[in-house]
């Protein structure tokens, strides 16, 4: 038996045993090469549900499937736990609309150099979302290796000695090798993730271009998993490169095809932060009324996510943001002047 | 302050040049957002050409064109060596492949523990502040962590109400005993008013250089607990017009040095 040493008092979520989860696999998890092109409302309605333990991809504003937090927002999903995983944009938009009340933080409630976010901070500190762990960002990462692995922890070295361990679902054991404390972060298994990617097939073998952040963990951990893309390329363009493959089709669910999906996060080649959208969310969500507001405008208020790409700019918009990319113009941040 | 004129540079400039001062060239680093990005490139950009910046997103070795937003955003592997993984960046991290870890931090007590999570009961904040992010992990697995804070009474405090990241945690020996890596720990502490390291036996804070038209009294009035002072005090260069430039060719949109 493990002698263990300390153990964090966080909530443990996301957590199966290894066996359970792999009948899961086994029983629900198609190995069929089928075409599983859907619609994101079709995607959200079919795989996001009330209560869920929800991961999204790329990195809080890096490569966030906008177009699926905005449908999990129309459908009003409610209660649902939220994989604060770097947690940027993506949690504040969905904290603030009240659809996520749960959130294990490695990082959220803030926007990195844009500074912490007004509703995200509101909703903690006045109890309408409650933190129900700390972690690290490692430790998130290597809570989707185990669950990845199949395996119920993985040992480390990281949030040994701290507060966040102490806040943590982790525990604390001596290594029956070196006899040194080591950590053990538990597997983690979201209900459901999200991804955006560049291109990706019918099936679901899908291509990112630029960091893989912890997608490739994540994406094998997740009980189901919703591809959105920039656009579906042929089978055989995969085949081509099949190196370039970092979601394999057999655990993917969903695959939608929409074109500047991940607006205004950033999409590596292709198109930089919208940081006048963003800045115009961080100024309307100071109060509940703009919190609404905004929500009502952008999300309820139009039919879907092309809608929303028009009234944000649309392919004026798009080339800005593209050159932005590039280098080829300067950041426009209205946020920068109230700094 | 017993300064007469008025310097040409501002805190935040003077800041990012010490911390670029800090770093090593041939080394590798591990960044967090803002001035410690900014401080990693400007020492690229002048004495350390072969300095291996590293974000924890993945981007590995990168020529950064300007201030990245995230450590995560598309800036952060510009033509860089690699474009890999959080996994990659923090196994290497935990295996010793990173010299310099480099954080900003809220509060901080004289061991170097740094809280970013909450001001107030963790059960009922009065200031939910972001949480670890990867400062946990750099705390922990890097070799030498160097911290920038504005300091001042509320921000070098007695104790650290939560330990987001630790320092040396209560002293010597402390960081072994609860399992992380031999040897690792905070290294440099920058300041507004000055350059601190660690002393070796006790592990406590200690006063190494003063910034210009600074005294050892302006420091001892920004923290509530007492520091320690090095044998000798050295002064801090001020920038250079060179190192000025650079800092607006690195943040044109003047994000975190102002405009």
């Amino acid at each position: 038996m493990m002698e263990i040493l300390a153990q964090g008092q966080g909530e443990l979520i996301g957590w199966h045993d290894p066996d359970e989860n792999r009948r899961w696999v086994l029983e629900n998890k198609s190995r069929e090469l089928r075409d599983k092109r859907k619609s994101v409302t079709q995607a959200v309605r079919e795989y996001i549900h009330d209560g869920d333990y929800l991961a999204l991809g790329g990195f809080g504003h890096v490569r966030v499937s906008m177009a699926v937090v905005y449908e999990i927002i129309r459908q009003r999903r409610q209660h649902l736990v939220l994989a604060g995983k770097t947690a940027v944009h993506d949690a504040d938009i969905l904290i603030g609309s009240g659809c996520v009340d749960r959130i294990e933080v490695a990082y959220a409630f803030a926007q990195e150099l844009r500074g912490l976010s007004p509703a995200g901070r509101r909703a903690v500190e006045s109890g309408a979302c409650r933190v129900v762990g700390e972690t690290s960002n490692a430790g998130y990462q290597w809570r989707f290796l185990a669950g990845m692995l199949g395996v119920p922890f993985i040992p480390s070295r990281n949030l040994l000695g701290s507060d966040t361990l102490a806040r943590s679902s982790c525990k604390v054991a001596r290594d029956p090798w070196s006899e040194k404390p080591v950590c053990l972060i538990p597997a983690a298994y979201p209900d459901v993730a999200v991804f955006h990617v560049p291109r990706c097939d019918i099936y679901g073998n899908a291509q990112i271009d630029g960091t893989l952040i912890m997608d490739w963990e994540l994406a094998r951990a997740a009980r189901r998993v919703i591809v959105t893309t920039e656009e579906i390329i042929a089978p055989e363009v995969i085949q081509e490169r099949p190196w370039h493959t970092a979601i394999p089709f057999y655990v993917v669910d969903a695959v939608c095809e929409v074109p500047f999906g991940a607006h205004p996060t950033n999409m590596p080649y292709l198109y930089y932060f919208d940081e006048e959208h963003i800045g115009e969310w961080l100024e309307m969500s100071k109060t509940p009324e703009g919190t609404r507001d905004y929500f009502d405008k952008y999300v309820y208020g139009v039919p879907d996510y092309g809608a929303y790409l028009e009234l944000v700019g649309g392919e004026t918009k798009r080339a800005y943001l593209a050159d932005v990319e590039h280098l080829r113009q300067p950041l426009r941040a209205p946020w920068l002047q109230k700094k | 302050m017993t300064t007469t004129t008025k310097p040409t540079y501002t805190a935040t400039e003077l800041m990012a040049c010490v911390a670029a001062r800090t770093l090593e060239d041939k080394r590798t680093v591990l960044v967090g957002t803002g001035l410690p990005m900014i401080g990693a490139i400007l020492a690229q950009r002048t004495h350390a050409p072969g300095l291996v910046i590293i974000f924890e997103a993945g981007g590995v070795n990168p020529r950064v064109p300007t201030l990245p937003i995230s450590v995560g955003d598309s800036r952060t592997f510009y033509h860089a060596s690699a474009a890999s993984s959080m996994h990659n960046v923090m196994s290497a991290c935990q295996a010793g492949y990173v010299d310099f870890g480099f954080l900003g931090g809220a509060m901080m007590d004289r061991y170097g523990n740094l809280n970013t999570t909450v001001i107030g009961p963790w059960e009922a904040p009065e200031v939910r502040l972001p949480g670890s992010g990867g400062a946990n992990d750099v705390g922990s697995l890097a070799q030498r962590t160097i911290i920038i804070i504005r300091q001042d009474r509320r921000k070098f405090v007695e104790r650290v109400n939560f330990i987001t990241t630790p320092g040396y945690l209560d002293g010597p020996g402390a960081r072994e005993r609860a399992g992380l890596p031999e040897g690792s720990g905070p290294y440099r502490v920058i300041t507004q008013l000055a350059v601190y390291d660690f002393d070796e036996a006790s592990k406590r804070l200690r006063l190494r250089a003063l910034h210009p038209g600074v005294s050892t009294d302006d420091v001892r009035a920004a923290s509530s607990f007492d520091l320690l002072l090095a044998e000798t005090l050295e002064v801090t260069a001020p920038p250079t017009e060179e190192e000025r430039r650079l800092l607006q060719e690195i943040d044109p949109a003047g994000m975190v040095i102002g405009k």
